[in-house]
């Protein structure tokens, strides 16, 4: 009985020191050293109460435990980066794969960019696996953060920017020409540095300020829930088909029969553009899906 | 050169400390930023411009719109439940 009151009153104690806190975080203007005084007395009297509930001694252990797995974890992690060769120095086990792609990569993929080769190419699988861990991460947020259609989203739930002329003016210029650079990174991901990942975190990065600066209604008339559900499929399914047979024949690539192409022109070398371009468009989806969960809820 | 390097990598030291230390979440979230944008010209002297692109693109764009919206919701979820507490 005697603990339950404590603990009672130790909750409604807590709550009136969070709504404290709350006020005091829309006074900004406060003088600065009330502010430390009282953020100082709420510390001694949670130490108190901690104290009387015996956490005190806990809480000890715990800054000693946390401070004894820091300084263990940063020693081994600079011990690991000292053992590291020097960059850019030769290195007999490194240089042996490293030499083998700059020699044969162009040949055998019709790549430009040797990057793109590698990771569309030689590693495509282990691209696939990374293409499927951003759709899960896409996923767990869709699970966790999105509302029923038939709630309606209270007015002050949603904060506007649209009336904001310097972001529309600003918006109307950057917005075609980041979307446009988004995409040209996509589609010359075997020509030049990029490819899919970046291209697509640029096109979503466009998409995004299109929907701060023109209002998530004119966004969702652009991306419907319908092109959004299709187009990430669709991508994801063509990458699948494209290098998912990998898992059956223990990571050995199959001829695909395309020609490689004139390297240096913009369709050559095979399957990688249409893989960045798969790519690409999961990561854009995926960039402008968790915007969208975060900022509404849904995609209307 | 070397000393640019030398700038920027301190930059990006000065930097990570300071988005730990300080106590306002929001300073926090825009030093994190610029750490970002120091990283990413880190990574075109390191002669990785695809890397440089995508950092500049996630780090400093994408992941510091969420963080703000985040914040944001953060201040509303407090005002909403004194609103409700009125009721």
């Amino acid at each position: 009985m005697k603990i339950k009151t404590k603990i009672k009153e130790f909750v409604e104690q807590s709550r009136e020191w969070t709504e404290s806190f709350s006020d005091m975080s829309e006074k900004r203007d406060l003088p600065r050293e009330r502010v430390r005084r009282e953020e100082h007395m709420v510390d001694r009297l949670m130490e108190e109460k901690a104290g009387h509930m015996g956490l005190l001694k806990w809480r000890r252990l715990y800054l000693v435990l946390a401070t004894v797995c820091a300084v263990t974890l940063i020693v081994v992690l600079l011990t690991t980066v000292a053992m590291l060769p020097v960059f850019g120095e030769h290195h007999e086990y490194m240089d042996t794969v490293a030499q083998y792609y700059i020699d044969h990569a162009l040949e055998e993929t019709g790549a430009m960019n040797i990057v793109a080769g590698m990771i569309l190419d030689y590693r495509a699988f282990d691209t696939l696996g990374e293409s499927f861990v951003l759709f899960t991460a896409l996923n767990c947020v869709l699970i966790l953060l999105r509302r029923d259609f038939q709630e309606e989203y209270r007015l002050h739930d949603y904060y506007d920017l649209t009336r904001d002329p310097i972001l529309r003016r600003v918006g109307m210029v950057v917005i075609p020409c980041v979307v446009s650079f988004g995409v040209y990174v996509m589609l010359n991901g075997h020509l030049s540095p990029g490819g899919g990942f970046s291209g697509g975190a640029i096109f979503g990065a466009g998409l995004i300020f299109l929907s701060l600066a023109f209002g998530d209604d004119f966004a969702a008339r652009l991306v419907s829930e319908k092109l959004f559900k299709g187009v990430a499929a669709v991508a994801l399914g063509f990458y699948c088909l494209a290098k998912g047979y990998s898992f059956f024949t223990g990571a050995n690539h199959l001829e695909s029969g395309i020609s490689l192409g004139t390297p240096g022109s913009i369709f050559s070398s095979g399957l990688i553009l249409p893989l960045n371009v798969a790519v690409g468009f999961v990561v854009t989806l995926t960039m402008y899906g968790i915007y969208r969960m975060f900022r509404r809820g849904s995609f209307k | 050169m070397e000393i640019f390097k030398l700038i920027l990598l301190l930059l990006l030291v000065v930097c990570a400390v300071c988005a730990t230390l300080s106590k306002r979440l929001l300073v926090s979230v825009i030093i994190f930023m610029a750490y970002s944008l120091v990283m990413s010209i880190v990574w075109i002297l390191l002669e990785s411009p695809d890397l440089a692109i995508t950092e500049a693109a996630v780090g400093a764009g994408v992941s510091g719109i969420l963080f703000l919206m985040t914040l944001k919701k953060i201040h509303r979820t407090e005002i909403e439940t004194e609103d409700e507490d009125q009721d």
